[in-house]
């Protein structure tokens, strides 16, 4: 026997919470029995049709799922190539994809008898679907989010005040989304008895990648019936704009085990991967451990971590989920780049030619599709997982177009 | 026998407790940390516990953050602390030295390539604080080759359950974490010490000391009367930061600031004369 194949990509992680070599829970013994208990709790919820019919019925009544698949026929046309579905994630409660991993969590909470809320946001996306889910089960939220990302997002800042959340601007370091998370992670250790924290990528210390990507996978699950709708065969390709990557992982998951569907990271290149500036802890970076998770970073040759830049608040973080640091290394699933200009190209492309204005990020996925689908024949399909909508991007976009608003 | 279990040895045999103080590595630069640490065993230190600067010292408060940022401004790395350790052996051989930091840094060094080195740049332990029993093994192969201590920590939040995972493999003394919550924020009340000690005592014979929240001569005499060592960090790196120009560059008594602290410390510890409670 030569090697021994797992029958499913899809069976990860291990006990210890490790995919391959990647996760783990690398945290403070203060913290330790707070995760083991969020294990534990998860552990039990999942095999509970109650907690599932509850969140179930959130997505279906007060986010609006199933999320529609639409066929982007004029961007296809522009393209000239494969067919291009959207995942339309960006009609959801909230606006993007963040909303269906936070009522799962927010229930878990609930469950365990928490009475506080934390969460820690980039863009603002993960902030704002926290403080809604805590506004409807009235919960006190408090967010926290660099001080550099209060500024430039100061819509989402506005809309989780509005929603009775308190923003806690953190002035650490380069004050953005890795900040953001120390600073939660320093208020969690304060205050482990009361408090849950609601994290908003697949990463974090096990189970929170599988739980978060649990939650998420609900877009895959969907994109996969839909596509057999339309087209009565599964994808050709997906792609998915990566930061932490849970709008990834949550529409890659359900189609690891179907070879025939090539799964795309789009990581986000910044002024270029050459530039130092950049976001793409794959692409530019080495295997590490931070905020509880061994997995890719950005990082210099001493083992300190280095800043993130991205136009898109929520992809500037130096790390991936520990799943992604996995799929890449197998070969499973190809993480590629796109820069600040070519993600600014596509938003306005995408405004234009479909009418839908996407989120920054969502927009470094369309991005890379604007080189994949020339590539591809006209028979064959690519979903591109429309994570975000891109209300909250128009005044970043406006000042790098040159335009006062 | 290691350095760490001859000094508790020998202050057992004194009926006393130790002081155990902390620098940070480069803190505010390489000059004015060796300056510090070479003076800390004349001043009192029993035992020395040197700070790995970390861009994400996750569970630190604000003082040990600032001090990690200025020490990182002036070149301090993981290897800069292991020259400081090499430094410090050529002229003292007995007091122990216990590096604490992230573990990252020590990945990107090489657990193996790093145990070794730390071992003969004269180290005797290794606190992670963000590697806990579960994830062990990232260093464990290479801990007792090199001649090293795992010295772990147990927190108020480790219950009775946990504690026999937690102290597994354990060498040195183990770090009670006197509050649930991060460096530099608050203090431990005198009768959750009384009893939190004795709970750790029931699963091991190492040495237990407490850190997090000992900033005052009392405070470090109260640890020592219910455990076997005090540690004190934020309240030195305070006076550090105290001493610094408006530039954060060190002043000419900066060294000097910080060791007088010490002093005042170490004659507390001292004069709380119960220390080494009989196993």
């Amino acid at each position: 026997m030569n090697q021994i194949l797992p029958n499913s990509l899809r069976s990860g992680p291990d006990s210890r919470g490790r995919f391959g070599t990647f996760g783990g829970r690398f945290v403070a013994e203060t913290l330790m029995p707070n995760v083991l208990e969020v294990q534990q709790a998860y552990d039990d919820a999942r095999n509970d049709p109650a907690f599932e019919a509850e969140w179930r019925r959130l997505l279906k009544d007060y986010v609006g799922r199933p999320s529609p698949l639409w066929f982007a026929e004029r961007l296809t046309q522009h393209f000239g190539g494969a067919k291009i579905y959207f995942k339309r994630e960006e009609l959801n409660h909230t606006g993007a994809h963040k909303i269906n991993a936070v009522l799962g969590q927010i229930l878990l909470a609930r469950r365990m008898g928490k009475t506080r809320i934390i969460a820690e946001t980039g863009a603002g996306q993960h902030g704002v679907a926290t403080a809604t889910a805590c506004a409807l089960f009235n919960l006190p939220c408090l967010v926290f989010m660099g001080a550099t990302d209060v500024e430039r997002q100061q819509p989402n800042v506005f809309r989780m005040k509005l929603l009775g959340a308190e923003v806690n601007a953190v002035t650490s370091g380069a004050a953005t989304l890795k900040d953001a998370m120390n600073e939660a992670l320093r208020y969690w250790v304060a205050n482990v008895e009361d408090t849950y924290y609601c994290i908003g990528t697949v990463a974090g210390p096990h189970p929170y990648p599988t739980m978060v990507r649990d939650f998420q996978s609900v877009i895959g699950d969907e994109t996969r019936e839909q596509m057999l709708a339309a087209e009565g065969k599964l994808p050709d390709a997906i792609v998915c704009a990566v930061g932490g990557g849970s709008s990834a992982m949550g529409i890659f998951h359900p189609f690891l085990d179907d070879p025939g569907v090539k799964l795309y990271g789009v990581e986000a290149a910044g002024r270029g991967l050459d530039s130092g500036a950049h976001a793409a802890a794959i692409n530019g970076g080495s295997p590490g451990v931070l905020h509880g998770n061994k997995t890719y970073l950005l990082q210099n040759r001493d083992g300190q971590i280095t800043e993130a830049h991205s136009i898109s608040a929520g992809l500037d973080y130096p790390g991936i989920g520990p799943e992604h640091s996995w799929l890449h290394d197998i070969g499973r699933v190809d993480y590629v780049a796109a820069t600040d200009s070519e993600a600014l190209e596509a938003f306005q492309l995408c405004s234009k030619l479909e009418g839908i204005i996407p989120a920054l990020e969502t927009a470094h996925g369309l991005a890379y599709i604007a080189k994949l689908a020339p590539t591809l024949k006209p028979d064959e399909t690519i979903v591109l997982n429309l994570s975000g909508r891109g209300d909250k991007d128009i005044f970043t976009v406006a000042q790098h177009l040159g335009q006062a608003l | 026998m290691g350095r760490i279990a001859a000094r508790f040895a020998k202050l057992r045999a004194e009926g006393r407790g130790a002081l155990i103080p902390f620098l940070e590595a480069y803190d505010p630069d390489g000059a004015t940390s060796m300056e510090i640490l070479r003076g800390m065993p004349a001043a009192g230190a029993d035992l020395i516990e040197i700070g790995v600067p970390f861009t994400d010292p996750a569970a630190d408060g604000p003082t040990i953050q600032r001090a990690g940022q200025r020490a990182l401004k002036a070149g301090g790395t993981l290897p800069g602390a292991l020259a400081m350790v090499e430094g410090f052996r050529r002229e003292d051989s007995e007091t122990p030295v216990v590096l604490m930091g992230y573990l990252n840094p020590i990945l990107a060094y090489g657990a193996e390539r790093f145990c070794r080195d730390a071992g003969a740049a004269g180290v005797d332990g290794l606190i992670v604080v963000d590697m806990p029993a579960e994830e062990a093994d990232e260093l464990m192969a290479h801990i007792d080759g090199a001649g090293l201590d795992l010295i772990r920590l147990v927190a108020p939040t480790t219950n009775d359950a946990r504690l026999p995972l937690v102290l597994k493999g354990a060498g040195g003394f183990v770090y009670h974490v006197a509050i649930t919550g991060i460096t530099g924020t608050r203090s431990a009340a005198e009768e959750d010490l009384a009893t939190a000690i004795p709970r750790v005592r029931a699963h091991t014979d190492l040495p237990v000391a407490i850190g997090f929240g000992v900033r005052t001569p009392a405070q470090a005499a109260q640890a020592v009367r219910v455990a076997d060592a005090a540690v004190v960090a934020s309240v030195l790196i305070e006076t550090l930061a105290a001493s610094l120009d408006e530039h954060g560059q060190a002043q000419p008594d900066t060294a000097r600031q910080v060791l007088d602290q010490v002093r005042g410390l170490a004659q507390a510890v001292r004069e709380a004369r119960v220390g080494a409670v009989a196993a």
